[in-house]
């Protein structure tokens, strides 16, 4: 196992069962076999990338887990412990939270409502606690040192790219999640856009949570993660360090071109 | 009680295209947020107030109390059919069989009640229930096998009309003496009850809105300015007032209009204060996203549907109250068209997600008060049914220029 990660993370010890553990993930729609076999491990405080072609797999993988699709074959372990993800709501309750490229909020509903949607909070038994879910949303935005949203009660839809992105990540964190998984962050959004949002996902990394990234801007890549997973065609073809000299070999992974430059190979 | 700071972030991030969310709000503002339809209730209060001018001018006897009175009474039925129809076009959905619906609820009723010798608390209930049965299963079909609503319902509207004429057999009439069954459209509360009714209505009305500026600026949040709160209460205050002293200097307040406004304030209660509302906006927002968020999509939208279909049938059972029979037109005619209109008239979205439960009664008094003033203008049904039409058709323009608009400013 012990793939090498870089200095600076917080490594887990040897003999700890990684956070997050997948063994063999198998998912066909039809005839089409989408993910055939795919394994990867994740750590508390690490954050993987998840690099591949389009059609790779990478989404199947991850709607696998969030149980968004689940897998049809497979094993996934949570610290050790094998679970069943068999809707979004299982993933939830085992603290797996997810960021999707189209970003999943509601358009007319405001801030706190998007940030809460699915766990609010109730007072008196049944009615909702504005007053509660509007601190903790300030609270979060602030531990994430969120600057650009003015008001916690703007409706959504009337937000720009990277303050709906920031709302959508700043969503994934609210119930202290073990893993958050992050499909294309930085995929529609600008310069300074981005730098934020990776600054982001970095102090999510100092948190101690498991981060799973996924995207197709290499440079963003080996910006923030500390390892990167190459999906091909369905299974996992190598995984790198995010050392600048393994860019080349990368590249090569993800194209299929030559994977020999591959510094280890998931059994 | 200390006023807090406000927002505690007023900068800018890098390049980022904040926009200004957070200014005094002017009458420029309040202008364009009527054309966007963010102020649904106050644009069909303006409207109300213009069809009143009109019919007024045109005929003395429109704003006479014995009037209003009536209007409250014909507006009860299609209301709180309308009640259901706002919860549906919340999620983004449509139920066309509401008006069928609330004519086989009280057909059941009528027939378990006079033919059957039933209680009729017992035959209401069977009514409700069968409601709520209807509800249950369109919701089901509609949600489990993936077809549109609109087709569910529309083949629902079809099945139980057939099955509205079966209950009633051959008779076809059913007349309703039973008191119990009357009296739910034959009470008028005394006036001193009248009275009693809306000064708990001003004191819940009142009480909660300084209780929320009380724990919002002791939690140290961003309140509503005072004023915009005495404007607010102030007007709900006169208009609660004005609508008892008219309705008491007449037959009294009626029990129909009181279960209309119950219902209203309850709904509106479960939309904007619990979970449960919550999730029916983000489904009329963006199913899948509230889907992704761990709602049960399936299950709300048939709970909605079953809700619709139980007010539709509460609904039939009141008009069937106020006409002292049923026959086999009731729930027919333009009734379902009427119980949609209204809210949409009164600024619910048809796409899903935006509007308020009270879109149900305003929207059922500006339609009824068209209705109503042209009957006592005698006009003939042609003109009617094409002015009824006409301000459906202004009404959902609005809508569509309100959205367009949003869309504009790039907020679908």
């Amino acid at each position: 196992m012990s793939a090498q990660t870089q200095a600076g993370a917080a490594t887990a010890p040897a003999p700890v069962a990684p956070l997050l553990r997948l063994r063999g993930l198998t998912k066909s729609f039809g005839a089409v076999q989408a993910m055939r076999g795919a394994d990867l491990d994740v750590a508390a405080g690490e954050v993987v990338a998840l690099v591949g072609d389009n059609g790779a797999g990478k989404s199947t993988l991850i709607k696998a887990v969030t149980g968004v699709q689940p897998a049809d074959g497979g094993t996934i372990e949570m610290d050790g412990v094998p679970v069943s993800i068999k809707a979004p709501q299982d993933s939830a309750a085992l603290g797996i939270s997810a960021v999707y490229q189209d970003l999943a909020l509601c358009d007319n509903l405001d801030v706190v409502a998007n940030l809460f949607l699915g766990q609010e909070s109730q007072r008196n038994g049944k009615v909702l606690d504005e007053i509660a879910m509007e601190k903790e949303s300030r609270r979060l935005l602030d531990r994430l040192a969120v600057k650009t949203l003015r008001s916690v009660r703007s409706e959504v839809g009337a937000l720009s790219g990277g303050q709906r992105q920031t709302v959508a990540i700043a969503r994934s964190m609210l119930g202290d999640p073990k893993l958050v998984i992050l499909d294309e962050p930085t995929a529609a959004l600008g310069v300074s856009q981005t730098a934020q949002v990776l600054e982001l996902v970095k102090r999510l990394r100092s948190e101690g949570i498991g981060v799973i990234i996924i995207s197709h801007n290499l440079a963003d890549v080996f910006q923030v993660a500390d390892r990167i997973v190459v999906l091909r065609l369905g299974a996992v073809t190598g995984e790198w360090t995010a050392a600048p000299e393994n860019r080349q070999a990368v590249v090569g992974a993800i194209t299929g071109a030559d994977i020999e430059n591959g510094d280890e190979v998931t059994p | 009680m200390s006023t807090a700071p406000a927002s505690p972030a007023p900068a800018f991030g890098p390049g980022d295209d904040t926009k200004e969310e957070h200014h005094r709000p002017s009458l420029a503002d309040a202008g364009r947020k009527l054309l966007e339809g963010e102020m649904g209730s106050l644009r069909v209060i303006i409207v109300l107030a213009i069809i009143w001018t009109i019919f007024a001018l045109a005929n003395d006897r429109f704003l006479t109390a014995v009037n209003l009175s009536n209007l409250a009474l014909q507006i009860a039925a299609v209301g709180t059919i309308s009640v259901g129809v706002v919860l549906v076009l919340l999620l983004g959905e449509i139920d066309l069989s509401v008006g069928a619906v609330s004519g086989l609820a009280a057909s059941v009723m009528a027939v378990l009640s006079v033919k059957n010798g039933w209680n009729p608390y017992l035959a209401i209930i069977a009514a409700l229930g069968v409601g709520m049965a209807i509800g249950i299963f369109q919701g089901t079909m509609s949600t489990r096998l993936v077809i549109p609503s609109f087709v569910v319902t529309l083949a629902g509207l079809l099945m139980w009309q057939g099955a509205q004429l079966k209950v009633l057999g051959d008779t076809g009439t059913v007349n309703l003496s039973e008191p119990a069954i009357t009296n739910i459209a034959g009470t008028f509360l005394a006036p001193w009850v009248g009275w009693l009714v809306a000064i708990a209505a001003i004191v819940g009305i009142v009480g909660s809105a300084l209780l929320n500026l009380q724990r919002r600026r002791a939690a140290g949040l961003e309140a509503e300015s005072m004023l915009g709160l005495i404007i607010r209460t102030g007007a709900a205050t006169v208009a609660i007032i004005v609508a008892v002293v008219v309705l008491n200097s007449d037959r009294g307040v009626p029990l129909a209009l009181t279960i209309l406004v119950g219902i209203v304030v309850v709904m509106n209660f479960v939309l904007t204060k619990t979970r449960f509302g919550r999730h029916i906006y983000a489904v009329g927002g963006d199913a899948e996203a509230a889907r992704r968020a761990g709602v049960r999509v399936a299950a709300l939208r048939t709970t909605v549907f079953a809700l619709a279909s139980t007010f539709a049938a509460l609904g039939g059972i009141i008009a069937a109250s106020r006409l002292l029979a049923v026959n086999q037109s009731s729930g027919g005619s333009d009734l379902l068209l009427l119980s949609i209109a209204g809210p949409v008239v009164a600024g619910v979205s048809l796409f899903g997600g935006r509007g308020t439960v009270w879109a149900a009664l305003l929207g059922a008094l500006v339609i009824g008060s068209i209705s109503n003033g042209m009957d006592l203008l005698a006009l003939q049904s042609s003109v009617k049914f094409m002015v009824t039409g006409g301000v459906l058709l202004l009404a959902v323009s609005l809508d569509a220029v309100a959205r367009q608009r949003r869309q504009a400013r790039g907020r679908a």
